[in-house]
């Protein structure tokens, strides 16, 4: 195996971040459809 | 070892590697496994969108009239064939390309997966300007939904190699994005329509270019973030169990033994009942709460309802299958089906009684259990087969869900249809049809009772 460099962890926090957003948008969007079942 | 079709001529009679080979995204030392989570993520949130494609049939049944339906519009009968084209290529691509995306790794995979989603769209988007339906079959149910099979299996075994400490938690990280795909896919679809919509347009067309654009990208950044780790890597300070678990392989199976095993037919039966159990009333979710609740649900509650379906859909995926990698997958599946059948059977009951508390709690329960199955099946497969192949294995499984995608529809409707037209009250026309659903829950619980460790036979033998 060749030498390799070790992950960049603010990279990485950035892409969860690139996947988490949308899909906490999603939910979100989502859940507010959803409250309407106990209005 | 490189293969031929992983090597491209560099024209001085040498080979070199394609950047998107199995070999040129092997991990060097120092990767993150958790750089590999949102790489799956980033394909399968674009891919989830699937499951929101019904937001474009009203608009699509409008192209011409606009405001509404003209003479020469698309029928709602003619655009549904657009998403049943869509899962049945999933299902026929993942199967099919079992033997390739193993072959050629994930990277490849992906990227073609990405080709493929975000063409689909740009074809699609074509259809609708030259208002051609050839077009949208072509471009979102065929090139969408090749892109969506092999978009869907690859990241999944990729993952399953990376955390072989929590293989249920690794595949439901990903599976769970599937269903949340259609939460982002949703809103942005109608965000869309909305922007571009104007007097001669319906703004659907324009909406699939940005879509296929944006889902193109992401798609793409996820297949350049994937790594696959090299051979016999572990996790530091992880060593696998001593004990010994007469469930879990340490073996592989090759993808065309595994179709010669008892094991494979039996998990492709539990998935198919767990799927055709749940898939039946996800559909019909909206109806049957307003039928079972007559006056004290409106439509917009019932849409509320819907979603809360989704959200525990989703949530159901990562939970389920990290909680199989405690109590194992065969007794996640035994949850699921016995659970689920004594749910079912009492839904009619709760909802006989009025109590809407529990029709609801009940219902969640059922669509979490239903994305659990998907979302613990891989690492099931893994644990019997091995991992070697499980990518390809499991894209073959998948037709479980095709088969399931039609025979569940078709029970819930076609029953709930006979017990209406034979005089039953709407309102209580769903109880045979979930009493039913009981009896398949209840098969499939036999069928996952006699999973089995595999025949040393069809193990792989070292070189």
């Amino acid at each position: 195996m060749i030498e390799g460099h070790p992950t960049n962890k603010p990279v990485m926090a950035i892409f969860w971040l690139y996947v988490l957003i949308p899909l906490a948008w999603g939910v979100f969007k989502t859940l507010t459809q959803a409250v309407k079942l106990f209005h | 070892m490189s293969s031929i079709s992983d090597l491209d001529k560099d024209g001085t009679g040498t080979t070199r590697q394609s950047f998107f080979s199995k070999e040129a995204s092997i991990a060097q030392p120092g990767f993150s496994r958790w750089m590999v989570p949102p790489a799956a993520l980033a394909v399968h949130l674009c891919i989830g969108q699937a499951y929101a494609f019904s937001v474009f049939n009203a608009p699509l049944s409008k192209v011409i009239g606009i405001t509404q339906s003209a003479p020469d519009d698309w029928a709602l009968t003619t655009l549904g064939w657009i998403f049943s084209l869509a899962i049945v290529c999933l299902g026929l691509a993942a199967a099919f390309a079992g033997r390739w995306l193993e072959k050629v790794g994930p990277r490849r995979t992906m990227f073609t997966a990405a080709c493929c989603f975000g063409s689909g769209f740009l074809v699609s988007a074509l259809g609708v300007w030259l208002h051609q339906i050839w077009l949208l079959y072509l471009g979102y149910g065929l090139l969408g939904g090749i892109g969506l099979g092999l978009g869907y299996v690859s990241p999944v075994s990729t993952l399953i190699r990376w955390f072989p400490d929590h293989r249920g938690m690794a595949a439901g990280m990903a599976i769970m994005g599937f269903g949340g795909g259609a939460m982002i896919a949703a809103p942005l679809s109608v965000y869309l329509m909305g922007h571009f919509k104007t007097a001669s347009s319906v703004g659907v067309a324009e909406t699939f270019v940005v879509m296929g654009v944006l889902y193109f990208i992401s798609m793409t950044i996820g297949s350049l973030a994937i790594r696959v780790p090299p051979l016999d890597w572990k996790p530091a300070g992880w060593t696998p169990s001593v004990v010994e678990n007469k469930m879990i392989t340490r073996e592989h199976v090759h993808i065309d033994e595994a179709l010669k095993t008892p094991q494979f037919y039996l998990i492709w039966a539990v998935l198919f009942f767990n799927v055709t159990a749940g898939i039946g009333v996800l559909g019909q979710a909206s109806v049957m709460i307003q039928e079972s609740f007559k006056g004290s649900i409106t439509a917009a509650a019932a849409a509320g309802f819907v979603g809360l379906l989704s959200l525990f859909n989703m949530g159901g995926r990562f939970i389920w299958a990290s909680t199989s990698d405690v109590i194992g997958r065969k007794n996640t599946y035994f949850v699921f089906f016995l659970l689920g059948a004594v749910l079912y059977y009492l839904v009619p009951t709760f909802g006989a009684s009025g109590n809407i508390v529990l029709f609801v709690a009940a219902y969640v329960v059922i669509l979490s259990m239903y994305g659990g199955g998907f979302a613990t099946v891989p690492a099931y497969l893994a644990d019997i087969f091995g991992t070697a192949f499980v990518g390809g294995i499991h894209g073959r499984l998948l037709t479980a869900w095709a088969a399931a995608g039609i025979a569940g529809p078709v029970l819930v409707n076609y029953i709930r249809a006979y017990e209406v037209a034979n005089g039953v009250a709407k309102a209580d026309a769903y109880t045979m049809t979930l009493h039913i659903m009981v009896i398949l829950l209840l098969l499939g619980f036999v069928c996952n009772l006699l999973v089995t460790r595999v025949d040393a036979k069809h193990h792989m033998q070292a070189a």
